[in-house]
């Protein structure tokens, strides 16, 4: 899944013919470090995950799995794992939405009116990174607590009912994947915003739009970019996550990625394991590859 | 999102094209898969069950001074302290102790080694310490190496009566216990009124969304059992099928905030949840902090277990494990120990050490119960393996939505 993050450096103009065949060469050494470690981590643990999701079911650690070609594993997984497959893809849409909203207008006002607070409002959006993802999440749970700060003034307002909460809510859940991936989708917006020619913004404005059609005529589409690769770092890793639906959501609020852990770690049954996970992989990306070919951004993959 | 919106720039030359990238991704996932159709290693995993007599290493504990234990976090006194009871174990012996907390959680651990111990290959540790349904399925695969009665005289004389004759195994073959502990009911007496027996916990409309259960199948089933009329020491297919039912009905309407391993005690600390189905030792140890938190032994019945130290396969140092075990079972060795980690102290005599140590922990019923209580202390049938895989599949499936 990280073949869109790591997008393979453009091969630049043709090269003068002499030296061409020495840096072609130079090119595939350089790939060598690259191409093994792929390998170690990716290829062959990809293998075993496709060889575990045909494994007979019937097998245990006990006695040993055998290869049977079950291709039923994947038919039994989605039939007993569909509700949370659909609601970690709804959660994730959803998150990766309010993401692209609020990341929008805060990597246009850093791009554009953050003047010489620029590269300090860009700080503070990777801030977060210094502490780790998990201990950013437990203080979700601490701000949004039962007996917390966020909960008693939503009552005393009554904007909540007396026994109402936020934890274990799927707003909870989806708060806290918006909160932990939108770094992913403000960096590439800032990143494509940034790049936006002031002059054709004005354009528009010498030719009569007014500011929102001036957005949505040269803006918006040229950071279009940005937009795909934002939505698409975001989506990716928030379908699969389980640390928030673990941490402040209920058995309700589910995702696929507990589904797989427990499989995996407690009920060690690894063939509905590993064809569950296979569902979610190939189920990415066909949507990946749908939703790039429909946003028409041929340079991003 | 993914509106169509016109593109000024051209195709761009040779290079890297989606459609060339796409074409040798697909040949690379078509070729993944022909050379693993030609049965090629990790196709198919052989059965994980050895032999300890086979797999069984020479001891060297006589020339190499050494034991490596592997335990729980915040199992053992502080052992930096020179009267702590391992640097006594150390001056006494002369064995120079390797100790690290590296077990969370019983499962986590088995999948950690399973790789090393069902391929016979060492895992470096001479004790590791596991629940008894996880103790009971490793010596079942033939992974703990038989312990000599000789060597640990006092674990045989020592060894609080409830503890005996386990179902697992009954003779202390292969284990010691560590710890026990009950796992029962506990509650914030300053939010809600006294919730009694599990059924309450599971039905009690101020408790709902407010209360957690355990993520381990055994504890949590056992008293699903006990709720549906069933014995966990010996219930049938269909027994089980009501249980899970009732516990999938209870999860589906919302009364269930989560299912937790340990952390459900900063939840109940912090008032996030009010009830929940919890460890006694970790009670005991909140409510210096917070006297309100209570732990209730549920009308349902007690369950009791315990942590037990066992030598893997391959362990080379045996015999220092087993001089290790002995020790901790002197009641002076026991009561000290027990007076920090606060679970109940498997060791008979300890109980008149404490006296010595911290009378007021003396007449803790949850660390010093009589024998009495502990009579109609129900334990979960061993399952095969099939129906180990079966239950702990139907379980997760309620617990993971």
């Amino acid at each position: 899944m990280a073949s869109t993050a790591g997008v393979a450096p453009e091969v630049g103009a043709p090269p003068p013919e002499e030296s061409g065949r020495r840096r072609g060469r130079t090119g595939y050494l350089l790939l060598i470090p690259g191409v093994v470690w792929l390998a170690l981590f990716f290829v062959i643990p990809f293998y075993s995950l496709v060889a575990t999701s045909l494994y007979d079911p019937n097998g245990s650690v006990f006695r040993g799995y055998e290869m049977t070609w079950e291709f039923s594993n994947y038919w039994h997984a989605l039939q007993d794992y569909w509700e949370p497959l659909l609601r970690s893809l709804w959660y994730a849409a959803l998150a990766t939405l309010i993401c692209l909203v609020l990341g929008y207008v805060l990597a246009y006002a850093i791009a554009f009116k953050a003047g010489r607070w620029k590269n300090l409002m860009l700080v503070l959006v990777i801030a977060p990174f210094f502490t780790s993802f998990l201990v950013r999440t437990l203080s979700w749970k601490l701000i949004l607590a039962d007996d917390g700060l966020v909960v008693n003034t939503l009552q005393a307002l009554h904007l909540m009912g007396a026994d109402g909460r936020l934890l274990a809510t799927p707003f909870a859940v989806i708060a806290g994947l918006v909160y932990n991936f939108l770094p992913f989708m403000v960096l590439p917006l800032f990143a494509s915003i940034d790049k936006i020619d002031h002059r054709l913004i004005e354009a528009s404005s010498d030719l009569y739009a007014n500011p929102f059609v001036g957005f949505w005529k040269v803006t918006w589409p040229l950071s279009l970019p940005g937009v795909v690769s934002g939505t698409l770092l975001t989506f990716i890793p928030a379908a699969g996550d389980y640390i928030n639906a673990q941490l402040l959501g209920s058995p309700n609020q589910r995702m696929v990625g507990n589904v797989i852990q427990n499989l995996f770690t407690q009920a060690n049954d690894y063939p509905a394991a590993g064809a569950l996970s296979m569902i979610l992989m190939i189920l990415i990306v066909v949507m990946v590859l749908v939703y790039v070919r429909k946003a028409g951004t041929e340079e991003l993959l | 999102m993914a509106e169509e919106h016109p593109r000024a720039t051209g195709r761009r030359g040779p290079g890297l094209t989606r459609r060339g990238l796409l074409k040798t991704g697909g040949g690379v996932a078509f070729a993944g898969l022909s050379i693993a159709a030609l049965k090629l290693p990790m196709f198919s995993v052989d059965g994980a069950k050895q032999d300890p007599a086979k797999c069984r290493a020479t001891d060297v504990s006589a020339t190499s001074q050494e034991l490596i234990v592997s335990n729980w976090p915040a199992y053992i006194d502080p052992r930096k302290k020179a009267t702590s009871t391992v640097s006594v174990f150390q001056d006494r012996t002369g064995i120079s102790v390797q100790y690290t907390d590296d077990i969370n959680d019983n499962a986590e651990f088995f999948a950690k080694i399973k790789n090393q111990m069902g391929s016979c290959q060492p895992i470096d540790r001479d004790i590791i310490i596991m629940t008894d349904w996880m103790a009971a399925r490793m010596v079942g695969l033939g992974w703990i190496q038989p312990l000599d009665p000789s060597g640990i005289p006092n674990v045989h004389k020592n060894l609080i009566q409830p503890l005996r004759n386990r179902q697992w195994d009954p003779d202390l073959d292969y284990h010691a216990p560590w710890q026990a502990g009950l796992t029962g009911i506990a509650y914030n007496a300053a939010k809600v009124p006294e919730v009694r027996s599990f059924e309450e916990l599971i039905t009690r409309s101020d408790l709902k969304g407010r209360m957690t259960l355990l993520s381990e199948m055994r504890d949590t089933m056992a008293f699903m059992l006990r709720v549906v009329g069933a014995n966990p020491d010996k219930f049938t297919e269909a027994e089980w099928g009501q249980a899970i039912d009732r516990l999938s009905e209870v999860v589906a309407s919302g009364q269930v905030r989560s299912f937790t391993g340990n952390e459900y005690i900063q939840d109940l600390a912090a008032g996030n949840i009010v009830a929940c189905e919890a460890w006694s030792g970790d009670v005991i140890q909140a409510q210096f902090d917070n006297p309100d938190i209570k732990f209730v032994t549920p009308e349902e019945g007690l369950s009791l277990w315990a942590d037990n130290m066992m030598v893997p396969n391959l362990a080379v140092h045996q015999a220092n494990a087993e001089e290790w075990m002995n020790y901790y079972y002197e009641p002076e060795v026991a009561a000290k120990l027990v007076a920090w980690v606060n679970y109940i102290c498997p060791v008979e005599g300890a109980r008149e050490e404490m006296e010595k140590i911290d009378p007021s922990l003396v007449d803790n019923k949850l660390i010093f119960p009589d024998n009495n209580d502990l009579k109609d202390s129900f334990d979960f049938m061993p399952l095969s393996d099939q129906q180990s895989q079966q239950y702990e599949g139907e379980f997760n499936d309620v617990i993971a939505g």
